[in-house]
């Protein structure tokens, strides 16, 4: 089974999930610029953690063989406070850079006036820089999150193809199945989704513009949740080819019309022989 | 390395009219550099080019775009590394022994030797590193061994290394000895030629 996780926080996660990963079949990961836990308060943080998303992160999972691309935006809850908002204007900087695949995650947390303009901004960022974009949906709110996402979406002009609204669930699934708009479910230990609850919504919604993510962070949660839900699948009587559509087929159709997907040499080990080991302790 | 060989290196790699394009661009108006310098690896490619070896499309050019650049060559140096990706960085370090530059990028060598990315570690000890203080210089080499970076990494290193250096590779073969760990071979076989070249005092032999 080849795994490509479209949505995974490993800046907050360690190299033995990088290992338990790759021995489950993930040979790329999108990792999206998030909040962090911890309140940011201006820009020069958020310059740092883009950069250890297109530098060291990038580095460190190619030593385990897993292929890392992000997102990058001001994400909608940080959007909120004015000491960050100047990120907006840096972003054009990494939204040039090859690992960089989307502009992401943007959408709602509390659907501010703040968050509507950073929102309608960003999406007009994907736009020029010819992008994807990576639509968060709220926690709190989320069927009238998701209404107002696809609203904003529809007014910006970027293609609905071209963007993907994630955290779905059974009830907001049938807001977006119709709208040409890509779905993205993440699968959780006990919030978000769990795998026999997204087997129920493939067989019901079937498995096309569906994105599967395990969006593991720094919060309780699991790398291989994608795995499981792969196995579910097929315990549930779905084939290996629609396992390996919903797993690798369709985050690579999504995310590779930014033109900037790189899987090639995948099969080749990434652990380079004389250099692999500095991962281990900082260079052993 | 001239800049014509990898001019020439590149006439095979795809988008040589993207190259020309961008190199004339550059030249007129050295700010879109940014801009070029982040996009010539899905121009241009990332493969290895038969010649010179071990450079591969996207390095090179990069390194070209940087020689068009009429003036400015430190401050824009400095710039692209700070800005730069992982392949950006390491594609500067690259270019600063083409520029004129002077002793200027010495504190990019410093920024890179505190990573631990293998790549750009391997990247700040070529000719460049002439310009780095001899304790830093052997920090470097020493972080390579520790890292399993291969020596081959490091400009002019027999005519550079000296009895402080064996000395701390010497600990580090003793440490690595009674941790049952191997040292690299070419670092085994670097502290022979010091010992045998004498220049190792007996006290540290």
């Amino acid at each position: 089974m080849r795994i490509f996780d479209p949505h995974i926080h490993m800046t907050s996660r360690t190299t033995d999930d990088y290992e338990r990963m790759a021995a489950a079949g993930v040979r790329a990961v999108v990792e999206p610029a998030f909040w962090l836990g911890q309140p940011r308060t201006g820009p020069e943080s958020f310059a740092d953690y883009f950069d250890s998303l297109i530098g060291w992160e990038p580095f460190r999972a190619g030593q385990f063989g897993v292929r890392h691309h992000a997102t990058i935006a001001l994400n909608p809850k940080e959007a909120n406070d004015p000491r960050c908002r100047p990120v907006l204007d840096l972003l054009p900087r990494w939204l040039d850079k090859d690992g960089v695949v989307a502009v992401g995650e943007i959408g709602y947390d509390s659907m501010t006036p703040a968050e509507d303009e950073a929102f309608a901004a960003q999406l007009a960022l994907a736009v020029a820089h010819d992008l994807p974009a990576l639509v968060h949906s709220p926690h709190r709110d989320k069927a009238r999150g998701v209404q107002r996402s696809l609203a904003v979406v529809a007014e910006s002009g970027i293609d609905p193809g071209r963007v993907v609204i994630d955290h779905l669930n059974e009830v907001t699934v049938k807001l977006v199945r119709d709208t040409g708009v890509w779905l993205g479910f993440s699968i959780y230990p006990d919030t978000k989704m769990s795998p026999p609850r997204m087997v129920e919504l493939l067989r019901a919604y079937g498995t096309e513009r569906m994105l599967v993510n395990s969006a593991a962070d720094w919060g309780r949660s699991d790398p291989l949740l994608t795995r499981a839900t792969g196995e579910a699948m097929l315990a549930a009587g779905f084939t290996d080819d629609d396992v390996d559509r919903v797993l690798w087929r369709n985050p690579v159709e999504f995310y590779g019309q930014s033109g900037r997907l790189e899987l090639t040499d995948l099969d080749v080990t990434a652990v380079d022989p004389t250099t692999g080991n500095s991962i281990l302790r900082g260079g052993e | 390395m001239e800049p014509e060989r990898l001019r020439a290196a590149l006439d095979g790699v795809p988008g040589p009219e993207w190259l020309d394009e961008a190199l004339r661009r550059v030249a007129a108006e050295p700010t879109t550099i940014a801009r070029h310098f982040a996009a010539a690896g899905r121009h241009c490619g990332r493969a290895e080019l038969p010649d010179p070896p071990g450079w591969t499309a996207d390095e090179a050019a990069r390194v070209l775009l940087l020689t068009a650049l009429p003036a400015g060559h430190a401050d824009a140096a400095t710039a692209l590394y700070r800005h730069g990706d992982a392949a950006e960085k390491q594609a500067v370090l690259r270019a600063l022994p083409l520029l004129p530059v002077g002793a200027a990028g010495v504190p990019l060598l410093h920024d890179a030797l505190r990573t631990n990315d293998t790549r750009l570690v391997a990247a700040a000890l070529g000719p460049y590193a002439g310009h780095l203080d001899q304790a830093a210089w052997r920090q470097g080499v020493l972080k390579c061994v520790f890292m399993g970076v291969p020596l081959a990494a490091v400009a002019d290193l027999d005519e550079r290394a000296d009895g402080e250096l064996a000395t701390m590779l010497a600990g580090l073969a003793a440490e690595r000895a009674a941790a049952g760990r191997p040292m690299p071979a070419d670092a085994t076989d670097l502290l022979d030629r010091l010992a045998s070249t004498d220049q190792l005092s007996p006290t540290e032999a």
